[in-house]
């Protein structure tokens, strides 16, 4: 009974497969109340797929999840949910508060005023992620970063027990990243919330994180930043020899067997 | 014959109730076709009307009904084709071309008078008889009604789809009813301004209307008035001349308002203040 106020998401020797293929098998993680759990691993290790299997968007090919204690299903208010950084068009007929007010009614149907979130929620909403000033202007002329605010404003509008984020550093400057950042962490310590947060780039998040769930090869690991980022345990989990390098308080992973120490996100954007 | 002498026939009525509903229809949806770039869909799917028209024309002297017919076909089978959006147009493209030709084909074994053809390419709401407006007037109104149920998931779908499709919404299935409900608008356009001309109410109120407003429903309603400003216009003007086609002061009145937006709308955006 405890469980479902202590654990918000709980996998069991989970196996999940797109087009026949298995991204990962046997995974179990029990995801606490106001945890925050970095999600690594190389592309198409199956990231961005674990936050579809959450949002109920795909099957388990075995095993179980349960989401508070329910099972996972498509259109579940309990979780929020902040994409990667994508450019509105300039000319896209909307504003910032228009794109809050869909995150919180935009799923309903009919017209009328069965709106489950007031505008001063909507308000409150923008005012925490410090958005308030630019709001009311065209979401296509906001940089980068302030639409991101208000992606989270947007995911953050239901104060929802889980919030998933896929990448949503990406492509922004520094100071966003870590403004960003900042906002997501109190918002959990806030609301007991738990956050699973997709990344290829682990020390922005490095300070918040709880324990990191890395993706390889179809395998997995999950434990605290210390004991995952070893060059032991991440040699083991690609099957090849890693480096795990500490400069200052940044982590790099290198791929040991690469003449040019290649960063392992290198390749991205 | 005046304009008043046309103003106490019922049937002047009719077309110019119809083209309000056609004018309400073309802005709201004209409205989703621009932030879901699908232009060359509105063009697709009315170059297709023509082929039904025609069909309908050959089969029993009913170009609107066929065109109707016709239009739930080209939802069907776009709707189940143009899936990605990147390969959307390529699809539109390779059926319309087929579709087509097979106008043509049909439009070869049509022996009866030459004007019902034309009306179908350039328009003629006055050519459409009693018990056709009616038709029009009926899906004009379920058309409506949709639209109206599904607005916000489908503003939702067509602004941001991976957020929508992360909070429930059904994505792909509101894209494929967005065909049903764009095909049978079209459709409805034709009637006025002919297939070949539905852009200057499909698109045109809609793409100056952006350029004038920046709430959603702000859009809607200017766009859903410079539509009505076009084909009420339009008519109204088309029966005062005498001789002008309505097509042609339809497409006129809304590239001028097109016109007045390009010159004072936000043409060259700019942020009023820097955060």
């Amino acid at each position: 009974m405890t469980q479902q106020h202590t654990h918000t998401i709980q996998l069991k020797n989970a196996r999940l497969t797109r087009d026949d293929r298995t991204l990962w098998t046997g995974l179990n993680m029990d995801v606490r109340a106001g945890e925050f759990i970095a999600v690594l691993g190389p592309n198409g290790a199956g990231k961005t797929s674990l936050l579809k299997l959450i949002l109920g968007l795909l099957p388990l090919a075995e095993g179980s999840i349960t989401i508070l204690g329910k099972a996972a299903r498509r259109g579940n208010t309990h979780i929020g949910y902040i994409p990667q950084q994508k450019s509105f068009d300039a000319d896209i007929p909307i504003r910032g508060r228009d794109l809050v007010q869909l995150g919180a009614s935009g799923y309903r149907y009919g017209v009328g005023g069965h709106v489950p979130v007031s505008q001063a929620h909507i308000d409150e909403a923008i005012q925490a992620v410090g958005a308030s000033s630019y709001a009311n202007m065209p979401l296509g002329l906001l940089s980068g970063g302030e639409q991101q605010r208000l992606r989270a404003a947007q995911a953050l509008v239901g104060t929802p027990e889980i919030l998933l984020c896929d990448e949503p550093l990406l492509s922004l400057d520094i100071g966003s990243q870590q403004a960003i950042t900042k906002l997501i962490d109190a918002y959990r310590r806030d609301n007991n919330a738990s956050v699973i947060f997709v990344t290829h780039e682990v020390n922005p998040v490095l300070p918040f994180v709880d324990r990191i769930l890395y993706l390889a090869n179809g395998h997995w690991l999950i434990d605290t930043p210390d004991n995952v980022l070893r060059s032991d345990k991440l040699s083991e989990l690609y099957g090849t020899n890693v480096e795990v390098i500490r400069i200052k308080d940044r982590v790099l992973v290198l791929n040991g067997e690469d003449a040019g120490l290649q960063h392992h996100h290198g390749g991205e954007q | 014959m005046t304009l008043p002498f046309y103003l106490s026939d019922p049937f002047a009525w009719h077309a110019l109730l119809a083209a309000t509903l056609i004018a309400v229809i073309c802005g709201v949806i004209g409205t989703f076709v621009i932030i879901r770039g699908m232009a060359f869909a509105v063009h697709g799917t009315s170059e297709l009307a023509f082929t039904g028209a025609a069909a309908g024309l050959l089969v029993a002297d009913n170009p609107v009904a066929g065109a109707f017919g016709g239009a739930i076909v080209v939802a069907t089978v776009l709707g189940s084709l143009a899936v990605k959006e990147r390969e959307r147009d390529t699809t539109i493209g390779v059926i319309l071309a087929f579709g087509l030709g097979i106008g043509v084909l049909l439009l070869g074994y049509y022996h009866g008078f030459a004007t019902e053809a034309t009306n179908i390419l350039f328009g003629n709401i006055f050519g459409v008889s009693g018990d056709q407006l009616l038709v029009l007037i009926g899906v004009g109104l379920g058309v409506l009604l949709v639209t109206t149920y599904v607005y916000r998931p489908l503003l939702f779908a067509s602004i941001d789809p991976e957020v929508a499709e992360a909070r429930g919404v059904p994505v792909r299935r509101l894209s494929i009813l967005f065909f049903y409900i764009l095909a049978l608008t079209v459709t409805a356009a034709a009637q006025i301004v002919g297939t070949l001309l539905v852009l200057s109410l499909a698109i045109t109120p809609a793409a100056s209307a952006i350029r004038l407003a920046s709430k959603p429903r702000n859009v809607i309603i200017l766009s859903v008035l410079f539509a009505l400003l076009s084909s009420v216009g339009g008519i109204v003007i088309s029966l005062a001349s005498g001789t002008l086609k309505p097509s042609v002061c339809v497409t006129t009145i809304s590239f001028g308002l097109y016109v007045f937006a390009r010159l004072y709308g936000k043409n060259q955006p700019k942020r009023a203040i820097s955060a």
